[in-house]
C-alpha cells in the first residue's frame, strides 16, 4: 500500500483549470520531486493534498484513508513552506513547539494564564519542551532556540522551519520550495541534509521545486508538471535520458537540449547523414521534432565531418564550454556541452562541423509525446565511438 | 572656498568638515524647530502660564494668583462630575468600539463579494459630519416620535426619555460615540488583517490549529498587536476628548448630567470667558491625555511584537 495516493485531482478556479486530473502515487519512505515552470500548479496540488484547498474532483488517500472531508489540522501532515510561515511572535523553540501544544495540549490548557490552571499542563509542557530541545539538538539549532524569527538568517529560519515540521512523527512530509530563499551555496548544503534527514526519518516526502538541478539530485523520483498536469514519473536518470514527452526535454537539462525539426517519411527520420527509424510509423510524411542533449552534440574543426554550422557565442564554465552554434542550412541554433581542451582554439564566428550521436537522437511527434525510434546501424555514429575516440586520443 | 576653509583650519580638515556639516545639518532643522516652537511649543506654555492668573477675557490686567485655579478645581461640583462623567463615557466607548471594530474587521476580511460595500457602510459615520448626524440622533432617541422608542413600544417594552432624563443621557452619548468611532477602529484593524501573511494561517491549519478561535489566538491577535495598540490609544484620546455631541445633543445637561471635560473648558473659557481657569482645567486635561500615553506605552508595548 502506498503512503500516498492522488488519483484523478482536478481544481479550477474561476473557469481557470489548475489541476488536469492528477493521479500520483508515493511510497513508503520515498522521495518524490514535483518540478514543474511557475504557475504550472504544483503548489496548488500541495495545498490541497494538505487539505488548505479542495479538490473539485478526484480523491486523495493517505495510507488507505480517504482524506475528503477530513481538515488539515488532522491530516498529520507536515509542511515546510516557501516563506517558511514562521510566527514572528514567537522564539524558535515556541514555534518548534506549536504543532506538539496543539496536539497533546486540549483547548483549555491552551489559553493563556487560565491554562496554567488545568490539571497535568505542567508536565505535558514539560515533555514538549524536552521533545523540541531534543529535535533542536539533531537539528544543531538548539543555541538558536531562544531568539524569534527576525533575528535569525535565512538559513537558520530554513532550519527551524525544517525542525517544527519534523518534530512529530507525520505521515507526509510535504516541502514548498523550501530552499528557493537561501543564497546559492548555502541551498546546495541543504540539499544534502534535507536527503540525508529524509533517510534518517524515513517520512514520505513529496518536494515541489521548480529547480531542475533540485528534483534531480535529491528525489527517489521525479514528478515533471505542466499546465496542471503530470507528464512524466520517473527516476530522475530516466527523465533526464528518456522523456516521454517533448517538455519534459526541454524543462529537464541546462543547457537546454536542441530541439531540430524534421521530417519522417514512411517511418524514417533523415537529418543530415544520420537515419532513425520510427517504431509503428504512421504512414507518409509527417513532421516530427528531434531532440539531442548538448553533451551528445561533437564540434569538429573539419566541416567535412557532420552538419555545417558557426560559432556565435562560446560559454566558458570551467569543467565545461558551451558552444553556442547555428546550423549554416536550416539557421536553428544547436547547442555543445564540450571539454574544455576541445574547445581549445575555437572562438565566435568560427565554422564548425557538427556531428550528432544518432542513438542518443530521440524523436517526438507533433503533439509532444515521444516516438520510439532506433538508429539505423551504419548511419550517423553512436556516443560511443566518440567515447573511444576521445579514450584514444 | 575650500582652499580658504584649509587655510583657517591648518592640519585637520576633517574637523573642518563636520563642522560646517554640523552647521548645514543645523540649519536645515531650523525650520522645523520654529515651527514647532511657534505652533506648538508657545501655546501650550502660554496655557500652562494663564493657569495660575485670574485672567478674563475683556480685562486689560492680571495677576498670578498661584495655584488658587487648582485649588478651586478641587472642590469645583462642576469639575469633578465632568472628569467622572468623560471617565465613564471612554470606559464605555473606549473597549466597545476596539471589540467591535475588531470583530466587523474580521468579518469584513473574511467576507469576499461585497466586501467594499461593507467597508464603506461602517467607514461612513466616520466621514460624515457629526454635528450634521446628531439631529439625525436627536430624532432617533426623541421620547415620544423617536423610531428607537417606537420599536420598544411594538416589543411591549416602556423606552426611557433617552436624552432628556439625568439617568440615560450618558449611556445614549456613549451609543453615539461607539457608532461614531467604530468604523475608524474597523478601516485599522482591516488594513492589520490584510498585512497579515496567509502562509502563517494554513502554516496553523497544518500545525493542527482546527478552530479558527485557536488560529486567531495563534496568529491574527498577535499578528495584531502593533495596530491594536494604536487603536486603543486613539480609542481613548478621542473618547476623552468628546465634545461636538455633548454640545449639538445636551449642552451638558439634563442638570449636568453629560457635562465632560472639554465642554467644561469651553464654557469656562468661552461663555463665561475665565481664560485663567480655563487654562488650569486645560493643564489637568493634558495631563490626564499624557499619564493615559505613558500608562499604555509602559505597559502594553512590552507585549506587542514588531516585525
Amino acid at each position: 500500500m502506498s503512503a500516498l495516493s492522488l488519483r484523478g485531482i482536478t481544481k479550477a478556479f474561476g473557469g481557470n483549470q489548475i489541476l488536469n486530473g492528477v493521479s500520483l502515487d508515493v511510497g513508503a519512505g520515498e522521495f518524490i520531486a514535483l518540478v514543474g515552470p511557475s504557475g504550472c500548479g504544483k503548489s496548488t496540488l500541495l495545498r490541497v493534498l494538505a487539505g488548505l484547498d479542495h479538490a473539485d474532483h478526484g480523491e486523495i488517500l493517505i495510507g488507505g484513508r480517504d482524506m475528503s472531508g477530513i481538515a488539515a489540522a488532522d491530516r498529520n501532515i507536515a509542511m515546510v513552506f516557501q516563506s517558511y510561515a514562521l510566527y514572528p511572535h514567537l522564539t524558535a523553540s515556541q514555534n518548534i513547539a506549536v504543532p506538539l501544544a496543539m496536539r497533546r495540549l486540549s483547548r483549555m490548557q491552551r489559553l493563556p494564564f487560565l491554562g496554567s490552571l488545568m490539571p497535568d499542563q505542567r508536565t505535558i509542557r514539560t515533555t514538549i519542551a524536552r521533545d523540541v530541545r531534543d529535535m533542536a539538538t539533531s537539528l544543531k539549532i538548539d543555541h538558536l532556540l531562544d531568539r524569534k524569527p527576525g533575528q535569525m538568517s535565512g538559513g537558520q529560519r530554513q532550519r527551524v522551519a525544517l525542525a517544527r515540521a519534523m518534530v512529530r512523527q507525520p505521515s507526509i512530509f510535504l516541502m514548498d520550495e523550501p530552499l528557493s530563499n537561501l543564497d546559492a551555496n548555502l541551498r546546495v548544503h541543504a540539499r544534502g541534509e534535507i536527503v540525508e534527514l529524509h533517510r534518517r526519518a524515513g517520512v514520505p516526502t513529496l518536494y515541489v521545486t521548480h529547480d531542475q538541478a533540485e528534483a534531480l539530485s535529491m528525489a527517489d523520483r521525479v514528478a515533471v508538471m505542466m499546465g496542471g498536469r503530470l507528464l512524466q514519473i520517473a527516476s530522475p536518470e530516466v527523465i533526464y535520458d528518456d522523456p516521454a514527452h517533448i517538455e519534459v526535454a526541454r524543462f529537464i537539462g541546462q543547457p537546454r537540449i536542441n530541439l531540430l525539426p524534421a521530417e519522417a517519411e514512411n517511418g524514417v527520420v533523415a537529418f543530415g547523414d544520420m537515419r532513425l527509424t520510427l517504431e509503428n510509423p504512421p504512414a507518409g510524411k509527417i513532421p516530427v521534432t528531434l531532440a539531442i542533449r548538448p553533451e551528445f552534440v561533437f564540434p569538429d574543426r573539419n566541416r567535412q565531418d557532420g552538419l555545417a554550422a558557426r560559432i556565435e557565442r562560446i560559454e566558458f564554465l570551467g569543467s565545461e564550454v558551451i558552444l553556442y552554434c547555428r546550423l549554416d542550412a536550416i539557421g536553428e541554433s544547436v547547442i555543445a556541452k564540450v571539454q574544455p581542451p576541445e574547445a581549445a582554439g575555437l572562438a565566435a564566428g568560427d565554422p564548425v562541423g557538427l556531428r550528432l550521436s544518432s542513438g542518443r537522437t530521440m524523436a517526438f511527434a507533433e503533439d509532444g509525446s515521444r516516438l520510439a525510434a532506433r538508429a539505423e546501424a551504419g548511419g550517423g555514429f553512436a556516443a560511443s565511438d566518440i567515447k573511444r575516440e576521445r579514450a584514444h586520443g | 572656498m575650500a582652499s580658504v576653509v584649509s587655510m583657517a583650519v591648518p592640519g585637520n580638515p576633517a574637523i573642518a568638515h563636520r563642522r560646517s556639516e554640523a552647521r548645514i545639518a543645523w540649519m536645515l532643522v531650523l525650520p522645523a524647530i520654529v515651527l514647532l516652537f511657534l505652533f506648538v511649543l508657545l501655546p501650550v506654555a502660554s496655557v500652562i502660564v494663564l493657569g495660575f492668573t485670574d485672567f478674563e477675557l475683556g480685562y486689560g490686567k492680571f495677576r498670578f494668583v498661584g495655584f488658587e485655579n487648582y485649588a478651586h478645581l478641587i472642590t469645583d461640583r462642576t469639575f469633578r462630575k465632568s472628569l467622572w462623567n468623560t471617565t465613564v463615557y471612554t470606559a464605555i466607548v473606549a473597549p466597545i468600539s476596539i471589540l467591535l471594530g475588531l470583530g466587523i474587521a474580521m468579518l469584513i476580511e473574511s467576507e469576499t463579494a461585497a466586501r467594499s460595500l461593507f467597508r464603506t457602510a461602517y467607514f461612513l459615520p466616520v466621514a460624515s459630519l457629526i454635528v450634521a448626524m446628531a439631529t439625525v440622533w436627536q430624532y432617533m432617541f426623541h421620547p415620544t416620535i423617536g423610531p428607537i422608542n417606537a420599536l420598544l413600544a411594538l416589543a411591549g417594552l416602556p423606552g426611557p426619555n433617552w436624552l432628556g432624563s439625568s439617568g440615560t443621557v450618558l449611556y445614549s452619548l456613549s451609543i453615539i460615540g461607539v457608532w461614531q468611532s467604530v468604523g475608524f477602529n474597523m478601516v485599522l484593524f482591516l488594513a492589520g488583517l490584510t498585512a497579515i501573511p496567509r502562509e502563517l494561517y494554513a502554516a496553523a491549519e497544518v500545525d493542527g490549529a482546527r478552530s479558527s478561535f485557536d488560529r486567531f489566538l495563534l496568529v491574527t491577535w498577535p499578528m495584531l498587536g502593533p495596530t491594536t495598540l494604536f487603536v486603543i490609544t486613539i480609542s481613548i484620546t478621542n473618547a476623552v476628548k468628546v465634545f461636538e455631541i455633548v454640545k449639538t445633543l445636551t449642552d451638558g445637561g439634563p442638570n449636568k448630567a453629560s457635562e465632560v471635560l472639554l465642554f467644561t473648558i469651553y464654557q469656562e473659557g468661552f461663555v463665561y470667558l475665565r481664560v485663567g481657569y480655563a487654562s488650569a482645567m486645560t493643564v489637568v486635561f493634558l495631563l490626564i491625555l499624557v499619564v493615559l500615553m505613558f500608562l499604555q506605552y509602559r505597559i502594553l508595548d512590552r507585549r506587542v511584537h514588531y516585525t
